[in-house]
C-alpha cells in the first residue's frame, strides 16, 4: 500500500486519505469505514468511558504479574482482616490475602468468563440464526421455535440447575451461562439474514454458483456481525453478573481462585466488622459491568443507527 | 417472542373472528410448545445429564435391592422417549417427586415457598413502576438536560450493580450502622405463627386478620429486599418509559394539544402518557417475570424463605427433585407472565386487536 505508507508520515495526509470521497482500494474503503465509525464513537463521551474501563480491565489482566508481587492466593495469616492502609490498599481478607491483589488477578477470571462465553455463544447463535433465515421454511420454523424455548427461560435459575448437575466450577458455570445466553444471538442473526437474503450481491454470488455454506460464511455472516457485536457487548454485563451470582451462591469459581463473586461470598460473614472484605470486589464487578453497558450503548449508537439514539 | 406474535397478530386484523381464533390457537400452541421445551430441558438436566440418577437419589451406600427398586421406580429401564412421556404425565398430575431435604412432595414445598417470592417480587415491581415511570417521563420531557443524564446514569447503575452485593451494602448501612430497618428474614421470630397462613402472603394475611403490629413488622422487613430488587426494575422501566415517551412526543397530536393551549402538565400526563401506558403494561409484565427469577440472589442475602432459597438450599443438599421442581415452577411462572402480558397488551391496545 504505497498510499498507506505515505499517509502514515503525515497526520493531515492520513486524515485526507481516510476521508477521501473516492477510495482507491478495498483496503482504503475499509479503513475509512472504521475511521468514520471511530469518529462517531469517540465523540460519544459515554461510550468512551466504557471503552476506557474495558481497555483498563484488559491491561490490568495482562499486566497482573507486573502490578502485583504474588498470584493473589498467598496467605499471610498474621495480616488477616486488616483495614485498608498504605501497605494493603484495599485491606486483607480472612486469610491475610491482599484484596487489591486478588481483585487484580480476578480481572483475569472475569475476562476468561466473558471471552469464553462469547466464543461459545456467537458461533452457535450465528449458525442457527443465519441458517434459519437463509434456508427458511420448515428449517426456519423448527430452529426458531427451539430458540424461543431457550429465550423463554429464566436465565439464572436455568444456569443454577445446569451447574447443579454438572458440578460447581468455573468451566461448568461458563458452560451453563453460555447455554442460557445464545438464543438472542440466533434471533438477531436471523433478523439480519432475512433483510440480506434477497439483496443483489447475494443473488450475484448465487448465480456465480457459490454454495449455500460459502454464501453464509463469506456474505451473510459478516453483515450480521455488527448487530451481534453490539448485543454481545451489552450482554457481557449480564454474563458478568450471572457469573458473579453463581460464584456468590458457591456454584461458580471455587476457592482459592480470586473470582469476585466468590470473594463477596466468603467476605460476607465479615460484613459488619470488616466491611471492606465483601465491599471491594463488589465495586470491581459494578465498574466492569458498567463499562460493558456503556460500551455497548455507544457501539449501538455507532454501528446500529436504526435502533439508535431515541433510547 | 412477543414481538413476533404481535406482528403476526397485526397481519390478520381484517378477518376479525377467524383472526382471533387463529391467534388464540397460536398463543396456545406457543404455550404448549414452551412447556414441552421447558420440561424437556429439566428432564435432560435431571435424568440424562447426571452420570447415574439413581445414585444421585439413593446415595452410594444404598444396598443393591434399594438401588434396583429406585431404578425401576424411575423407569430407567424404559426407552428414553417413554421416560420423558412418563415424566411429562407426572408433571401434569402435579407430581414433581419427593424432596429429600424436607421429606415432603416437591409440589407441596413449592406451594409453601412460592408466596414469599411472589410477595417480594410484587412489592418490588410496584416500587419499580411507581418510581421508574415518573423518572422515565421526566427524563423524556427534559431530554438532553442534566435530569435526563442523571436518570440515564441511575439506570445504568441499576443494570450494572450485582444485586447480592447491593443487598449486603444495604444491610450494612440501614441495618447495622443506622439501625433504621430490621435485618434479614421475613418477620421477627416472636411474631412468627401469630397470623394464620391463609393466602401465604404475610402482608395480606396479617391485614385481613387485623394484626397490624405483625403487618408493620412484615412491611419493615420487606422494604430492603424489595428495594434491592426494584433497583433493576426501576432501571429497565425508566429507560423504556423514556424511550416510549420520546416516540410519542414527536407526534403531531402533541403539537395540536399545545397549540390548543393546554398546559404542559395536561399535554404530558393526559395525552402523551395515556398512549405510553399501553406499551408499559408489557414492560412491567416482563419486569415482574424477571424479578421472580432475580429474587434468587436477593433471597439468599436476606434469608427470605422463598423459592429461590429453596432451590439454592436444595442444590447444596444434592436434592435434585427439589431443584428441578423449583426450576420448573419458576420457569412456568416466568413463561406464563410473559404470555399474559402479551395477551393483555393485545386486549388494551386497539391497534393490536
Amino acid at each position: 500500500m504505497p498510499d498507506g505508507k505515505l499517509a502514515a508520515k503525515e497526520p493531515a495526509a492520513l486524515r485526507a486519505w481516510l476521508l477521501s470521497d473516492s477510495p482507491g482500494s478495498v483496503f482504503q474503503a475499509r479503513c475509512q469505514r472504521f475511521y468514520l465509525a471511530w469518529l462517531a464513537f469517540s465523540a460519544n463521551p459515554i461510550a468512551m468511558a466504557g471503552l476506557v474501563i474495558i481497555a483498563a480491565l484488559v491491561l490490568i489482566a495482562l499486566l497482573a504479574p507486573l502490578i502485583t508481587s504474588a498470584d493473589g492466593t498467598e496467605q499471610v495469616l498474621a495480616d488477616r482482616l486488616q483495614a485498608p492502609s498504605a501497605a494493603h490498599w484495599l485491606g486483607t481478607d480472612e486469610l491475610g490475602r491482599d484484596i487489591f491483589e486478588r481483585i487484580i488477578w480476578g480481572s483475569r477470571v472475569t475476562l476468561y468468563i466473558v471471552g469464553l462465553v462469547g466464543i461459545i455463544v456467537v458461533p452457535i447463535g450465528l449458525a442457527i440464526g443465519t441458517i434459519a433465515g437463509y434456508v427458511g421454511g420448515v428449517v426456519d420454523t423448527v430452529l426458531m421455535r427451539f430458540t424461543d424455548i431457550f429465550l423463554a427461560f429464566p436465565r439464572l435459575i436455568l444456569a443454577l440447575a445446569f451447574v447443579s448437575v454438572l458440578g460447581p466450577g468455573l468451566e461448568n458455570a461458563v458452560l451453563a451461562i453460555a447455554l442460557t445466553t445464545w438464543s438472542p444471538f440466533a434471533r438477531i442473526a436471523r433478523a439480519e439474514t432475512l433483510t440480506i437474503r434477497n439483496t443483489e450481491h447475494i443473488m450475484a454470488a448465487r448465480v456465480q454458483g457459490a454454495s449455500t455454506l460459502r454464501i453464509l460464511l463469506s456474505h451473510v455472516v459478516p453483515l450480521c456481525l455488527s448487530s451481534v457485536i453490539v448485543r454481545l457487548t451489552l450482554d457481557m454485563a449480564g454474563v458478568i453478573l450471572t457469573a458473579a451470582g453463581l460464584g456468590f451462591v458457591g456454584l461458580g469459581a471455587q476457592p482459592p481462585l480470586p473470582e469476585w463473586g466468590a470473594m463477596i461470598s466468603t467476605g460476607r460473614q465479615f460484613l459488619l466488622d470488616e466491611w471492606w472484605v465483601p465491599t471491594m470486589p463488589g465495586i470491581a464487578i459494578l465498574v466492569v459491568s458498567m463499562g460493558f453497558n456503556l460500551l455497548g450503548d455507544g457501539l449501538r449508537d455507532v454501528l446500529d443507527p436504526r435502533s439508535g439514539r431515541s433510547e | 417472542m412477543s414481538q413476533e406474535a404481535r406482528s403476526s397478530a397485526g397481519a390478520g386484523g381484517s378477518l376479525l373472528l377467524s383472526g382471533a381464533a387463529r391467534r388464540s390457537a397460536n398463543v396456545l400452541f406457543t404455550v404448549a410448545l414452551t412447556f414441552v421445551g421447558l420440561t424437556a430441558v429439566t428432564f435432560v438436566i435431571g435424568r440424562v445429564m447426571p452420570n447415574d440418577p439413581v445414585l444421585a437419589i439413593v446415595g452410594d451406600r444404598a444396598p443393591k435391592a434399594v438401588y434396583e427398586a429406585m431404578r425401576l421406580e424411575l423407569g430407567l429401564d424404559k426407552p428414553i422417549i417413554q421416560q420423558y412421556g412418563i415424566y411429562l404425565l407426572k408433571i401434569l398430575q402435579g407430581d414433581l417427586g419427593k424432596s429429600i431435604m424436607t421429606g415432603r412432595d416437591v409440589i407441596e414445598d413449592v406451594a409453601r415457598f412460592f408466596p414469599a417470592t411472589i410477595e417480594l417480587a410484587t412489592v418490588a415491581t410496584l416500587l419499580g413502576a411507581l418510581v421508574g415511570v415518573p423518572m422515565g417521563v421526566v427524563a423524556a420531557v427534559r431530554q438532553g438536560r442534566p435530569t435526563d443524564h442523571l436518570v440515564r446514569i441511575l439506570g445504568l447503575f441499576g443494570y450494572s450493580v450485582p444485586i447480592f452485593w447491593l443487598g449486603l451494602m444495604a444491610l450494612l448501612v440501614f441495618y447495622a450502622k443506622l439501625g433504621w430497618l430490621p435485618g434479614p428474614g421475613r418477620i421477627e421470630v416472636y411474631y412468627d405463627g401469630i397470623v394464620d397462613s391463609r393466602t401465604g402472603f404475610i402482608l395480606i394475611d396479617s391485614a385481613l386478620q387485623g394484626e397490624w403490629e405483625v403487618f408493620r413488622n412484615a412491611l419493615s422487613h420487606i422494604v430492603l429486599p424489595a428495594a434491592m430488587l426494584a433497583t433493576f426494575a426501576l432501571a429497565y422501566i425508566a429507560r423504556m418509559t423514556r424511550s416510549f415517551m420520546l416516540d410519542q412526543l414527536s407526534q403531531e397530536y402533541v403539537l395540536t394539544a399545545r397549540v390548543k393551549g393546554l398546559s404542559e402538565v395536561q399535554v404530558i400526563w393526559r395525552h402523551v402518557f395515556r398512549n405510553v401506558l399501553v406499551q408499559l403494561i408489557t414492560i412491567i409484565g416482563l419486569t415482574y417475570a424477571s424479578l421472580l427469577e432475580g429474587s434468587v440472589l436477593t433471597e439468599t442475602v436476606f434469608a427470605w424463605p422463598g423459592i429461590g432459597q429453596y432451590i439454592t438450599q436444595s442444590l447444596f443438599n444434592a436434592d435434585l427433585n427439589a431443584v428441578i421442581g423449583g426450576t420448573l415452577a419458576v420457569g412456568i411462572c416466568f413463561v406464563g407472565i410473559n404470555m399474559l402480558s402479551d395477551v393483555l397488551y393485545r386486549i388494551v391496545d386497539p391497534r393490536a386487536r
